[in-house]
């Protein structure tokens, strides 16, 4: 059933869901939801499980007419919203109905919103999953960001009975100063990391940031003189740091299966999303921590999720 | 035998909390690729717990997992013993995958600059492209994008000095010492010497591709008329 109009479509908004998966050997990228976390939280808020695809909104919100009755919540970047011109809160389930307008204006803080409605964006699954691969144009709303005028339709899903709010305490900030915590490897070989480098003062986000890659200016990272310049070719996890030969690293995301430069570090897993978080402009401080620390980190973040589930019932 | 740059024992290489490199070798030679081929076997079949990507390249395998399931820790383990039986297990038998192409005119923009650059005729080109059988190292960069090896010596030709904005689906290419196809359109500056009408990534049907890394590669030449009928037949599928 129809249940969204694209009155505006906003900076760049995409129908993504947690990725696709099992088709990196095929030179198929992850895609879906660039800040995982505030991805999940919005699905949770109007009561959907992990797997519903929902709208990542990129520094510019929507214009959006609804057409049938749900629950939605927006969660990630700060942007304002009005629902018939009337301000409503993010983080928390708002219920909707045919008619209304919903509207998300220029983003405040962070770069990435998502906004999630009941039962989830019901779009052609494409080798297992909703998200839209933009380079590849599959997946998603016809393989393409949104345009005015597209209509989106919703799986059917029962309505909350109480609305959801998210603990004040659990709303993150995304600061204009992001701290990175960052693995060596797999290619810190082919650098001198004593002293080491990257470390130091922090770097900015060039405008050339999108899904693909970051990319990033500060202090050069010079590969070692007995070291060649490129790798052989090789597929890279979202979150490697890739420093090309002028020295200037680039943080690879979901977009990017293979490369050819050494990759001095990679970014852990639960702090992708404060990368995602960050605009042109912003400043990343990197911080160097070991596995183990990583996988406690990643086990609180499961642990504080499940924590929120359970708050909801 | 010694190959040069081949690892005596594996090299793991931590890829953030989610992922490692297994590294069997420095450069790219088919005896480094044959043990990043049988190692990739081994580890489909054993199926470790926690394992969700197991990504074949040149020389290294990319193995994700989920740290809420297992760790290296865990892993490394594994992999060092099916290491030491690899060379019992039984050579893999390639497959063959023919791709036809027609070679030359509208859909091999770059015929000419490959035949000024070696002195060759076209039906020279042709021969010595589609005689070999290629070895699919690794796919990647785009879906399907094969990275093959085998290519004839007398064809190695430098990459457009300026980039295509975009390379028509299907094209078929040769950059420095490497040949291979353009699965989806995209920018590129590779020698364009023909194209296949195959549809070499169909992100609608239940097999989206055509091969995968360790099978081989044989080039077909035929007629524009062939081209136009096996198009035809693509679009129906």
């Amino acid at each position: 059933m129809t249940a969204l109009k694209i009155c505006a479509p906003g900076g760049f908004t995409t129908v993504q869901d947690r990725g696709r998966f099992g088709f990196q050997q095929m030179g198929v990228p992850v895609s879906g939801a660039l800040d995982l976390s505030a991805f999940r939280l919005a699905n949770l808020l109007v009561g959907n499980d992990d797997t519903c695809a929902g709208l990542e909104i990129t520094v510019m919100g929507p214009k959006i007419e609804i057409l049938k009755e749900m629950d939605i919540a927006l969660t990630g970047a700060k942007m304002a919203m009005t629902l018939n011109d009337q301000p409503v809160e993010q983080w928390t389930s708002i219920r909707v109905r045919p008619k209304d307008i919903l509207t998300i204006s220029m983003v405040q803080q962070g770069c990435r919103a998502y906004l999630a409605v009941s039962g989830g964006i019901k779009v052609p699954r494409i080798m297992g999953s909703y998200a839209t691969y933009v380079g590849g144009k599959i997946g998603g709303f016809m393989g393409r960001p949104l345009q005015q005028g597209d209509i989106l339709e919703t799986h059917d899903a029962a309505l909350l009975k109480t609305p959801r709010l998210l603990p004040p305490e659990d709303i993150p900030e995304y600061p204009a100063q992001a701290l990175i915590r960052v693995l060596w490897g797999p290619q810190d070989h082919y650098f001198d990391v004593d002293p080491p480098p990257l470390l130091g003062t922090p770097y900015m986000v060039t405008t050339k940031a999108d899904r693909m890659g970051y990319r990033l200016q500060g202090s050069a990272v010079p590969i070692k003189k007995n070291m060649p310049k490129s790798i052989v070719s090789e597929p890279a996890m979202p979150g490697s740091i890739q420093i090309p030969p002028d020295g200037q690293p680039i943080i690879l995301l979901v977009e990017q299966t293979v490369g050819g430069y050494a990759k001095i570090a990679t970014v852990i897993s639960t702090d992708l999303p404060r990368v995602a978080q960050t605009t042109p402009g912003d400043r990343v401080q990197f911080e160097k921590i070991d596995l183990e620390s990583a996988h406690r980190l990643h086990r609180e973040e499961t642990q504080n999720f499940r924590r929120l589930k359970n708050l909801f019932g | 035998m010694m190959v040069s740059g081949l690892f005596e024992k594996a090299v793991y290489r931590l890829a953030g909390d989610t992922g490692f490199l297994v590294e069997f070798g420095e450069g790219i030679a088919p005896a480094i690729n044959a043990r990043v081929r049988a190692m990739t076997r081994a580890l489909e079949n054993k199926k470790p717990q926690g394992v969700r990507e197991i990504i074949p390249t040149y020389r290294s395998i990319l193995v994700i997992y989920d740290p809420g399931k297992t760790c290296p820790d865990t892993l490394f383990p594994v992999i060092e013993q099916l290491e030491t039986s690899l060379k019992t297990l039984e050579p893999e038998r390639a497959r063959r995958v023919e791709i036809p192409v027609c070679y030359g005119g509208d859909f091999g923009p770059d015929m000419e600059n490959v035949q000024k650059a070696h002195d060759l005729t076209s039906d020279q080109v042709i021969q010595l492209h589609s005689h070999p059988e290629y070895l699919i190292y690794m796919v990647g960069f785009t879906p399907g994008f094969p990275f093959l090896g085998g290519l004839d010596k007398r064809l190695f030709t430098p990459r457009l000095e300026t980039p295509r904005m975009l390379v028509p689906e299907g094209s078929v290419g040769i950059a420095n010492n490497q040949t291979g196809m353009y699965p989806i359109a995209s920018p590129g500056g590779w020698q364009l010497i023909g194209r296949t009408p195959l549809k070499l990534f169909a992100p609608d049907r239940t097999a989206p591709f055509l091969y995968k890394a360790g099978d081989r590669i044989k080039f077909i030449p035929i007629s524009e008329q062939q081209f136009s009928r096996i198009a035809r037949q693509e679009e129906d599928r």
